[in-house]
């Protein structure tokens, strides 16, 4: 899966989750542009990217994630096995 | 119900869709008015939403009060005044293993930790005594999972300084604790995480950086067990299962196979498959969930299955059976009809998904389960929660043979041409009964599940009840009702609120499966009989009007009350009380007990 297919698969997950089928993320997306973006839902983001990619995310690598692009970059690293 | 929420949902789809789910099932009308209080020993988080979801699927609308995190113990304990100003119907008490901490050293003996356990036990009594005394309301407690880790290896079980030790002896307390204890209800997590696997469910990343006590994947799964306690304390279990028989609950066709070639029993694989489902059905009729049949078949080679010599179920076990060969749903609407239970109340099991489809297109309340192959059968019948028992009394032990005796009843009715001389036939015994300690849950019940014989609709839970009952001025009555066919145990209630010289009809209903037998008129009599007594000079009521109330719609005018005021919900009337009073009832024998 390339970072273009993993945006997209993302974009659709943004969309779910917070109930926007318009909504449109880029990498510089963080959670002060959307106004449902709480810890919670960030937790139900997570999740879903998990399974959605079938893996899981240290504790670490979650920290520090700022905003959509990190998300993706992470997402792409973990799926090339680095 | 919508589909996303029938077992076995999408946990992912159902926390990621839940706005748009939620905004559809608001689409309902009608619905039951629950006030939900979590009190939390961790994250509640999507716990709350995930509960909405499924009871909202249960036709129950929560309002919520979100405890603090971790602060289970002081909000009940401390700011419980807090906590009842919200009038809680139901508090849920989210705790799991993570909870409990009064584990010792490997090495200490029984004795010191079962000390132990019985302080850190009257820490959670402290909670639900305070729950149940003073804020009067149902109490819901998870009991605790095993832990994933064993630091005595298998040895952690049956040790008593070992972990597992512990939980064990705790849950132990616990079930006893719950069945002293009425409004108290345990929701089983410890088979939720087993059923799940523990190694999924403790999700360490989760808990250590949200608090998240359990996978956030598993939360859809415990937040249905917990609505499927409140929908079946609320009335809304299923009732009734309509079955299908050839490939349902045998293998082969009957009509062409020939009943000895059918497959049922130890002898082949699927044999074995169908006769578990036949089990799983005698078991389910033994706690008062009546069996029919809708089969596309001749009648008289229909019935011939049962005397496969490998059948477990036998015609007697059915109460409604129709084999021909019109078109389900219209069959089935007639099952509705004899058993006088709601659509909502049937569980319709079909291996073809054509039948099913075309009954849930016709009958849309109605649960149609998709059934999968037959080995899958039982799961998908228990997973789904349709009947999940919450009082095991003995009236829904005996249901079946009221069912049967109601039947034999209707069979009787056709050789009398004057209905009253049928009532009077039947040697029915009226007998009136007080609110006391052994018949109030029942009372709940019949309070709560009733829909056509209700004049108020209004819900109570067993301590409303018992308090409403206590206040001596007040008119509480049930009656039992008997006949020449068998007991049909408490039927009907009538709660009175007095005021000086009126009476006030709080609440009336009257079990369906009673309608029609002229015992509305017994219990006016007497209600009427103990006005006099007291002096109260006039007896006033309402009619709320519901979707399935339109039965008593004309009921005080029948019993010759006037009526007072009128709009499009509801009706009021009066009744003036004259120490001349006639009987109406001419049919049944009067009793008290």
């Amino acid at each position: 899966m390339n970072r273009a297919e993993i945006f997209e698969e993302v974009q659709k997950i943004f969309r779910k989750v917070f109930d926007d089928e318009q909504l449109e993320i880029r990498d510089s997306t963080y959670s002060g542009d959307i106004e449902d973006w709480d810890s919670l839902e960030h937790i139900n983001l997570i999740v879903a990217m998990e399974k959605r990619f079938q893996l899981k995310f240290d504790i670490q690598e979650v920290g520090e994630l700022e905003n959509v692009g990190e998300m993706i970059d992470l997402i792409e690293r973990r799926l090339n096995g680095q | 119900m919508i589909e996303q929420l029938e077992y076995p949902f999408d946990s992912g789809e159902l926390l990621q869709r839940k706005k748009s789910i939620k905004r559809e099932l608001l689409k309902e009308e009608n619905f039951m008015d629950k006030r939900v209080a979590i009190l939390c020993g961790s994250t509640v988080g999507e716990m709350k939403h995930m509960l909405e979801l499924f009871l909202l699927g249960h036709g129950i609308r929560p309002a919520f009060f979100e405890g603090q995190y971790n602060r289970f113990y002081e909000e009940a304990v401390f700011e419980t005044e807090k906590l009842a100003k919200f009038a809680p119907d139901i508090v849920y008490i989210h705790t799991s293993v993570i909870n409990l901490h009064g584990f010792l050293e490997p090495g200490a003996s029984k004795e010191e930790v079962e000390e132990a356990i019985e302080e850190e036990f009257s820490r959670f009594c402290q909670v639900w005594d305070k729950l149940l005394r003073e804020v009067k309301c149902l109490v819901i407690q998870n009991n605790f999972e095993q832990l994933p880790y064993r630091l005595l290896g298998n040895k952690d079980v049956y040790d008593p300084s070992g972990k597992l030790y512990y939980i064990r002896m705790f849950n132990d307390k616990l079930y006893t604790y719950a069945m002293e204890n009425k409004n108290f209800y345990i929701n089983d997590l410890a088979y939720e995480a087993s059923s799940y696997g523990l190694e999924r469910w403790f999700d360490d990343s989760m808990y250590y950086m949200y608090k998240y006590p359990f996978a956030v994947d598993a939360i859809p799964g415990v937040a249905f067990n917990i609505a499927n306690i409140v929908k079946s304390i609320y009335g809304k279990n299923k009732k009734a299962v309509v079955l299908d028989l050839d490939n349902t609950l045998w293998g082969g066709v009957i009509g062409d196979d020939g009943v000895e070639n059918l497959e049922l029993g130890v002898d082949t694989p699927s044999g074995m498959a169908f006769s578990a489902f036949q089990k799983y059905m005698k078991g389910l009729s033994k706690i008062g969930i009546t069996l029919n049949v809708c089969s596309k078949n001749d009648e008289k080679i229909a019935k011939m299955g049962f005397s496969h010599r490998e059948s477990l179920l036998q015609l007697d076990d059915f109460i409604s059976f129709k084999a021909n060969w019109n078109n389900k749903d219209k069959n089935i609407k007639e099952i509705i009809e004899e058993l006088r239970v709601g659509e909502n109340t049937i569980v319709f099991l079909d291996d073809n998904p054509a039948e099913r489809e075309l009954v849930k297109k016709a009958i849309p309340d109605i649960q149609v389960p998709n059934l999968g192959s037959p080995e899958s059968y039982v799961r998908t019948l228990d997973k789904g929660g349709f009947f999940e028992v919450t009082v095991l009394s003995r009236d829904d032990i005996d249901r079946k043979e009221y069912y049967i005796e109601n039947k034999k009843r209707e069979e009787h009715w056709t050789r009398f041409t004057d209905y009253k001389e049928y009532l009077k036939s039947m040697e029915m015994v009226c007998n009136v009964e007080e609110f006391h300690n052994k018949n109030i849950q029942r009372i709940t019940q019949l309070i709560n599940k009733t829909n056509q014989f209700n004049l108020t609709t209004k819900r109570y839970t067993q301590e409303q009840v018992q308090n409403f009952s206590e206040k001596e001025e007040n008119i509480t009555f049930c009656s039992h009702l008997s006949d020449k066919f068998g007991k049909n145990g408490i039927v009907s209630v009538m709660m009175v609120r007095v005021c000086r010289e009126t009476a006030f009809i709080d609440l009336w209903v009257m079990s369906c499966r009673v309608l029609k037998r002229d015992l509305e008129l017994a219990m006016f009599d007497y209600l009427v009989k103990e006005c006099i007594k007291r002096k109260i000079k006039r007896i006033q009521g309402v009619y709320y009007k519901t979707k399935k109330n339109a039965f008593v719609e004309n009921l005080y005018e029948d019993l010759g009350f006037q009526l007072m005021t009128k709009d499009d919900e509801h009706s009021t009337w009066e009744y003036i009380v004259l120490p001349n009073y006639e009987e109406k009832n001419q049919v049944m024998e009067m009793r008290k007990t």
